[in-house]
């Protein structure tokens, strides 16, 4: 299996791309065949993206699968791509989400009927993200991180519910707009490094020590600026609950599911390891805005009358716990956020395929008008219930490890940082954590429980269906799975995060010297 | 004095060509007039040939004056490409639009033939009688729809913009020539170099020039004449302004700036930064209004000036190769500028030519009407915005990359704000296309010729976008300094 080492990663990228250009010369009368070869597609894609799993080393705390070819010479860029613990899972991640929003569409796809163009975006979509999970190149990481503007802003435009355009050209511009300051923070690092390299490696281990603070304060700002958009942390993310609402089903997951996570891997690949100083100097900053986002989360849940507006909300919530987990820059920290990240994919990808299809029966997401949809949609509505408490994080499910492991460790953050502050901010997220089962509970009270509305009793609504099942199942076990087994993703981040907690240590004059924190002894290591 | 006759070689067949049509034209039947078009495109072909003949080799002739190395053969290539997609574009245009076909042509060719020895001029003179050489026609060409009001202005505008800056120009190097005894840009530098280094009357001579060249490639505030002659002159030749002639402006002021004036880099860096940065913003902010594709392209062609203007913002005298990556940025901008461009120009000719219009509002639901032509007009204004992978953003990218090297931080900053406002007007038009109802129906037919240049051009928008060093490869290559 040695082409899998070589050409595995580059596969899974690229097979997409493949299907598309394949797609392209397909006429578009030929319905399935279109359909067919999407799907196609991104089940190659998930296929050598499991492979690449199977033959991961997860002892190893480096880079595997790394490939370095020349790419731009003039500008010193490469094409240099590999996969740590840390990005494998979001790797596999962004192939399989595809992988099942394919099935998804093979019966539910939104006006205006196109699959085409529809599906052709979601497979350009696929090679965007999976590619900024494996790219070690700064210029290649922008490129693909880019990469997934265009298709995103038109599945937002075309297909997207009312108020699509708006959102649409809100997505692009505030997403641009975090991208250029980030690109100017990447030519800044190439030039502060000695040599001049683009290669993310390079920068971590020569690091860019010899730089003014003041300089490298300004560089992390500048990069976090564009993470911090797409994650999105308070108060950059008044553009999600918009995207994330008018945006057809799938596009509405893709973008929960994975796109957010690439802000968020941003910090963990790019930001942290390559300027620790500033990333110390700035963690309480990024712990307060993502309590910040946790409490202000659920207060908008509190308050939201959409079902899919809700589930928004609450993933500006979620992604608080995984940038609290980042701030604490300890290894547990580091793997309380990939896990957040896994979790918060499956889960909340899977309740806005739950939102889109309550929305094609209904025709309304307002949840007032949903009551009763237990006599109804029986196993709709168990489902619904299943992800809800998930996404609450109850002990057992795959939501509960992010979350918990998050408040734990800012319990004792990184040595260097304020213990005050760090334990203040694991108490304001844990008021978070009740504040999000008060929502989700109240949500559920009233759009599964009361009285069935008069509106519906003459309907015949179908309740799910075996496409809808194809493509859920496979979600709910995983959300069993990683909640009794989490060392599924553990296991594969460990080394990773401790070796990045390492190099965090090894770069500092001021932190004291302690040895690296490993408190994952948790769950039973 | 010994002239170099295969140096000149492209210019002498490109002359013979051009007194060749014109005679020709007048002994052709009515019904035959089309014949021009083939006949420049075969001329400019033959040119195209012998400048590629020229390539990796260096010549020197005319006691140097004229001098073909890398950098002139790579923009003849360009300007001869940018001439053939020109007549490409403007053969069903014309067809549709009764002008005279012959005097058309070979007044593109003449103007051609300008750009080609502007490419070459290492000496003032030459570069004064190329830059007119290229503009005279030009003038002719805005206006050859005599008996429309709009092209009537558009000519006259641009006539009279054009010779008071070229006045302007030439006085400068009038000065510049009193100054240093010489016209050749070596011997200049070399003079510079040599007196008191910053004499007032050698700044005020760069401050004229570069005021002549300004109204040349559109740079605030020599910009006012564009968007009104873009709009009135026949589209292909709003497309040839914008890239051939633009291209051609740029040029000879690279060679000036970095050639003459090298030393005085610390005199023209924060002015040409600062143009750069009002000609960027200034284009961008307008364009934000414009409801008519073709006036939203030549502010668009503005704010892109500013782009490729910008690098210079950050030259220096003494750091040779810093001033290697400023105009490497520049260039390959350039380069990638005049595909994207001429592509967009295409595209609003193969929808605007048989009645479609050229209001923003009339692209409403192109897509459903013609998905095909939608798809390349989004890629050539999505690569204007610089993304990927459509090579603006390589273009955008190099010009960042410089600015940061040569510690122009906030010249980055503000290009960075730029681009974001410039993707809100390329973005509206494509959600016109895209996302708006289409209110009318009917099927729009492409002629061959125009497909034939929207598929050249766009697919080397998509391959340079994937592959830069393409285009990287050759803007390296070709500094001749």
């Amino acid at each position: 299996m040695n082409w899998v080492d070589r050409w595995g990663v580059t596969l899974t990228v690229f097979l997409p791309t493949l299907g598309v250009a394949l797609m392209m010369l397909t006429p578009r009368a030929k319905d399935g065949l279109i359909k067919g070869l999407a799907l196609l597609a991104s089940a190659a894609a998930l296929l050598t993206s499991l492979l690449v799993m199977a033959r991961f080393d997860s002892s190893d705390p480096g880079m595997q699968f790394e490939v370095n070819v020349r790419w731009i010479p003039s500008i010193g860029a490469n094409y240099h791509i590999g996969l740590d613990g840390i990005a494998l899972p979001l790797f596999v991640l962004s192939a399989f989400m595809t992988f099942l929003c394919m099935v998804y569409s093979l019966w539910h796809l939104p006006e205006p009927y196109n699959p085409k163009a529809f599906l052709a975006l979601c497979l350009l979509l696929e090679t965007g993200m999976t590619g900024t999970f494996v790219a070690l190149d700064l210029v290649l990481f922008f490129v693909f991180w880019e990469m997934v503007l265009v298709p995103m802003y038109f599945i937002i435009g075309l297909w997207g519910g009312p108020r699509r355009q708006y959102a649409a050209i809100k997505f692009f511009l505030y997403t641009l707009f975090g991208s250029v300051f980030m690109l100017l923070g990447f030519l800044a690092l190439y030039f502060q490094s000695t040599p001049h390299t683009f290669d993310i490696l390079a920068l971590q281990r020569d690091g860019v020590l010899d730089v003014p603070v003041g300089i490298a304060n300004l560089i992390f700002l500048g990069m976090g600026l564009g993470f911090a958009i797409k994650v999105p942390m308070w108060p950059f993310h008044t553009w999600l609950p918009d995207a994330h609402t008018e945006a057809p089903t799938v596009g509405s997951v893709l973008l929960a599911a994975v796109m957010l996570k690439m802000g968020t891997y941003g910090f963990l690949r790019i930001s942290i390891p390559i300027l620790p100083g500033p990333a110390r100097t700035f963690a309480p900053l990024i712990g307060v805005l993502a309590a910040i986002a946790i409490i202000y989360g659920a207060l908008n849940c509190l308050a939201q009358s959409d079902l899919k507006r809700l589930v928004a909300f609450s993933s500006v919530g979620h992604m608080g716990f995984v940038m609290l987990g980042i701030a604490t820059m300890t290894a547990s920290g580091f793997n309380a956020a990939v896990f957040g990240m896994v979790a918060h994919g499956i889960i909340t990808g899977m309740l806005f395929f739950l939102a889109g299809s309550i929305h094609e029966r209904y025709h309304t997401r307002e949840i007032p008008e949903l009551s009763g949809m237990s006599h109804q949609l029986p196993r709709m509505a168990g489902i619904l219930a299943f992800c809800a408490i998930a996404s609450l994080g109850l002990p057992g499910l795959a939501g509960f490890w992010g979350e918990v492991m998050a408040l734990l460790s800012s319990y004792r953050p990184a040595p260097g940082l304020s213990t005050t502050i760090f334990r203040t901010l694991m108490v304001v997220g844990g008021i978070g954590t009740v504040l999000t089962a008060g929502y989700f509970l109240w949500m559920l009270q009233r759009v599964n429980m009361g009285r069935l509305s008069e509106k519906w009793k003459e309907k015949k609504l179908a309740d799910v269906q075996p496409l809808e099942f194809a493509s859920w199942i496979p979600l709910l076990l995983l959300v069993v799975l990683l909640g009794v087994y989490p060392r599924l993703v553990f296991d594969a981040t460990n080394p990773a995060s401790v070796r990045l907690t390492e190099a965090l240590t090894a770069g500092s004059e001021t932190a004291t010297a302690g040895p690296p924190q490993v408190s994952i002894d948790l769950i039973g290591r | 004095m010994q002239i170099d006759l295969v140096a000149v070689l492209p210019e002498l067949i490109l002359t013979v060509a051009l007194c060749g049509i014109l005679t020709i034209d007048l002994f052709l039947p009515e019904g035959r007039r089309w014949l021009a078009m083939p006949l420049s495109v075969v001329g400019v072909a033959a040119t195209l040939a012998a400048v590629i003949n020229l390539a990796g080799g260096r010549h020197v002739t005319f006691g140097g004056m004229f001098v073909v190395d890398r950098f002139s053969v790579l923009f003849k290539v360009i300007f001869c490409v940018a001439a053939l997609i020109v007549f490409l574009i403007s053969h069903d245009y014309l067809k549709d639009d009764e002008i005279h076909q012959g005097e058309y042509y070979t007044l593109i060719l003449s103007s051609l033939l300008g750009m080609l020895t502007i490419a070459s001029s290492r000496d003032l003179i030459l570069i004064f009688v190329a830059l007119e050489l290229i503009s005279l026609p030009t003038f002719v060409l805005a206006g050859v729809r005599k008996s429309d009001v709009k092209s009537n202005e558009a000519s006259l505008k641009f006539f009279l913009f054009g010779v008071l800056s070229t006045t302007v120009m030439l006085f400068g190097m009038s000065l510049i020539y009193g100054l240093t005894g010489s016209t050749n840009l070596t011997a200049i530098s070399q003079a510079l170099e040599a007196g008191s280094g910053l004499d007032q009357i050698a700044i005020l001579s760069i401050f004229f020039i570069i005021v002549g060249f300004g109204f040349k490639v559109s740079i605030f505030p020599f910009q006012w004449w564009v968007p009104d002659t873009y709009e009135g002159s026949p589209v292909p030749i709003a497309a040839f302004l914008s890239v051939a002639s633009k291209t051609a402006g740029f040029v000879g002021l690279f060679q000036v700036m970095f050639i003459a004036f090298g030393g005085l880099a610390d005199v023209w860096r924060p002015f040409l930064g600062l143009l750069g940065v009002l000609t960027m913003t200034f284009g961008n902010l307008v364009a934000l209004w414009q409801r008519h594709l073709i006036r939203l392209l030549a502010y668009s062609s503005i704010g892109q000036a500013g782009y490729i203007l910008i690098p210079l913002g950050v030259a220096s005298a003494t750091n040779r190769d810093l001033n290697n990556e400023v105009f490497f940025a520049s260039v390959a901008y350039l380069l990638i500028y005049a595909f994207m461009e001429t592509g967009a120009f295409a595209a609003a000719i193969a929808f605007g030519r048989k009645g479609g219009g050229y209001l923003v509002s009339d692209y409403a639901g192109l897509f459903s009407r013609a998905p095909a032509l939608a798809l390349v007009m989004a890629i050539f204004l999505l690569s204007l915005a610089g993304m990927f992978p459509l090579a603006g953003w390589a273009a955008k990218f190099f010009v960042f990359k410089t600015l940061i090297d040569g510690q122009g931080v906030w010249l980055a900053v503000i290009m960075a704000i730029n681009t974001v406002i410039a993707l809100f007007y390329y973005a509206a038009v494509v959600k016109r296309m895209f996302f708006d109802e289409a209110e009318d129906s009917r099927v729009i037919k492409v002629p061959v010729p125009l497909a034939g240049a929207l598929a050249a051009t766009s697919a080397v928008v998509l391959v340079v976008g994937v592959l830069p060093d393409l285009f990287g490869q050759l803007a390296r290559q070709s500094v001749p300094f």
